[in-house]
């Protein structure tokens, strides 16, 4: 119920109203999912799924700036070490 | 699979582990929110790597847990109806009610059927149009949606077979309750960030000023878990409470206002019984007026049971302990004895977010005492 999971929309099935699906993409398994919370999401948009309803679009930008603070914070970690 | 992956990236981890500990100078008390963030907590060996440092509280963030007694047993009832088929989240088949559970009413000729989404009971009530199709609807904000979804489905297509058992939960009240119980040990709070996804943080600013707690917005997996860790246990040595994001990439202040207006149109903020808490003024969400032709509780008057009450083995449970964090799941008496999660005592075993199956499952015996049994 919590545990949401990220997939990428493959395809608009039906773009409106309270039937909005689309075709989305876990991993190599893809599943119809409903789309009513999510009006803009578009193709290889990440969405978040739970219970068969995706809940909001992933900010593609904020995660990589994100990952790429981790990544330069653990190699800054890494160099001390080394160093 | 992506987004995921890259969040359980086991340098990245260390980092932040690392940091926490030179960070810490004395152990600090966190509570986790969600049952799902305590699975991958436990899963991944978290509050053992932390000891010495952080204490982790695991909070009531379990919706299948603090469904009470009450609606697992009119669920029951419906169950037992003829022509009846109740329809739930999978882990709600194995929660113990005052007769049983509801895997005991399949047993005894019911219709019960467990599914993905409340969406899959609208498909089901049109194809058995003869069946009264029953969704048994629990979940925080995150299944809201879902179901709000699915009454707006049923009412466009004419789908009249179908109605919910509404036992959605609203996670700020709980988290208000706990922050003012007198015993509460909690020096800062790791929101629930799908919640967030959903229903925004913006007024967890009111909880962080009234019980000057930081709260951190927090991810589900092992480097979010850690960053939001890292992110409480800096603020909490600086001797500050603010709210902060560190689920940026999905959870935003507002959050997600089409799905908040969707749930909004359907339902409406109500009191609500939490098992182990007690009724929590606005706790709940239950249908609104224009919706309450889909409500299972208005629809079928409630009748008598009329089984035994099954001997409460539930009286030795102490979840209601355990889901404010008086009690470690490895410290109750019955864990891994008489209670586990194939003959459970109470929901904290049964539900695949509860803490005392996470504990079963990832890490049944601290670490210096007995090699851990991992069956994930």
């Amino acid at each position: 119920m919590c545990l949401g999971i990220p997939g990428r929309v493959v395809r608009w099935l039906e773009p409106v109203g309270v039937g909005a699906s689309a075709e989305v993409a876990f991993g190599g398994v893809s599943k119809v999912c409903h789309m009513a919370c999510v009006p803009d999401a578009r193709v290889d948009d990440y969405v978040l799924v739970h219970a068969g309803v995706a809940i909001c679009r992933i900010d593609q930008v904020e995660a990589e700036r994100i990952l790429n603070d981790l990544r330069a914070l653990a190699e800054m970690a890494d160099d001390e070490i080394l160093g | 699979m992506r987004y995921l992956d890259e969040f359980r990236d086991p340098r990245l981890a260390a980092d932040r582990l690392s940091r926490i500990r030179r960070t810490a100078t004395r152990v600090w008390t966190l509570m986790e929110v969600c049952g799902g963030q305590t699975h991958s907590l436990v899963r991944h060996g978290i509050p053992e790597a932390l000891a010495g440092c952080v204490e982790l509280i695991h909070g009531p963030g379990c919706p299948v847990c603090v469904t009470s007694e009450a609606l697992v047993d009119r669920a029951q009832a419906l169950a037992r109806q003829p022509e009846t088929l109740l329809t739930t989240f999978g882990d709600m088949l194995r929660v113990p009610g005052t007769y049983g559970t509801l895997l005991d009413a399949r047993r005894d000729g019911g219709n019960v059927q467990s599914v993905a989404s409340p969406l899959d009971a609208v498909e089901l009530a049109q194809r058995n149009p003869h069946f009264q199709v029953v969704f048994f609807a629990v979940g925080f904000e995150t299944t809201v949606p879902a179901s709000a979804l699915a009454v707006l489905q049923a009412s466009e297509r004419r789908i009249e077979n179908f109605s919910l058992l509404v036992a959605h939960v609203r996670v700020q009240p709980a988290m208000e309750l706990l922050l003012q119980q007198a015993d509460c040990r909690v020096q800062g709070l790791l929101a629930a960030g799908h919640v967030c996804t959903v229903v925004g943080y913006e007024t967890y600013n009111s909880l962080v000023s009234a019980y000057g707690v930081p709260i951190v917005v927090t991810g589900f997996e092992p480097v979010d878990l850690l960053e939001g860790i890292l992110a409480c246990v800096v603020q909490l040595e600086t001797h500050s409470a603010r709210l902060e994001n560190c689920y940026a990439r999905t959870a935003k202040l507002q959050g997600n206002p089409v799905a908040q207006q969707l749930i909004a149109s359907v339902f409406e903020p109500c009191d609500r019984a939490w098992r182990g808490l007690g009724t929590i003024p606005a706790g709940g969400w239950k249908l609104r007026a224009p919706w309450r032709s889909f409500d299972a509780e208005r629809r079928f008057p409630q009748a008598p049971v009329g089984l035994p009450i099954v001997e409460a083995l539930s009286h030795r449970c102490r979840a209601s302990d355990v889901l404010v964090g008086r009690l470690a799941p490895r410290d109750c008496p019955e864990f891994g004895g008489s209670c586990r999660p194939d003959s459970p005592l109470g929901a904290p075993m049964v539900s695949s977010e509860g803490a005392c199956a996470a504990y079963y499952h990832h890490a049944p015996s601290p670490p210096h005492r007995a090699p851990s049994q991992d069956e994930s």
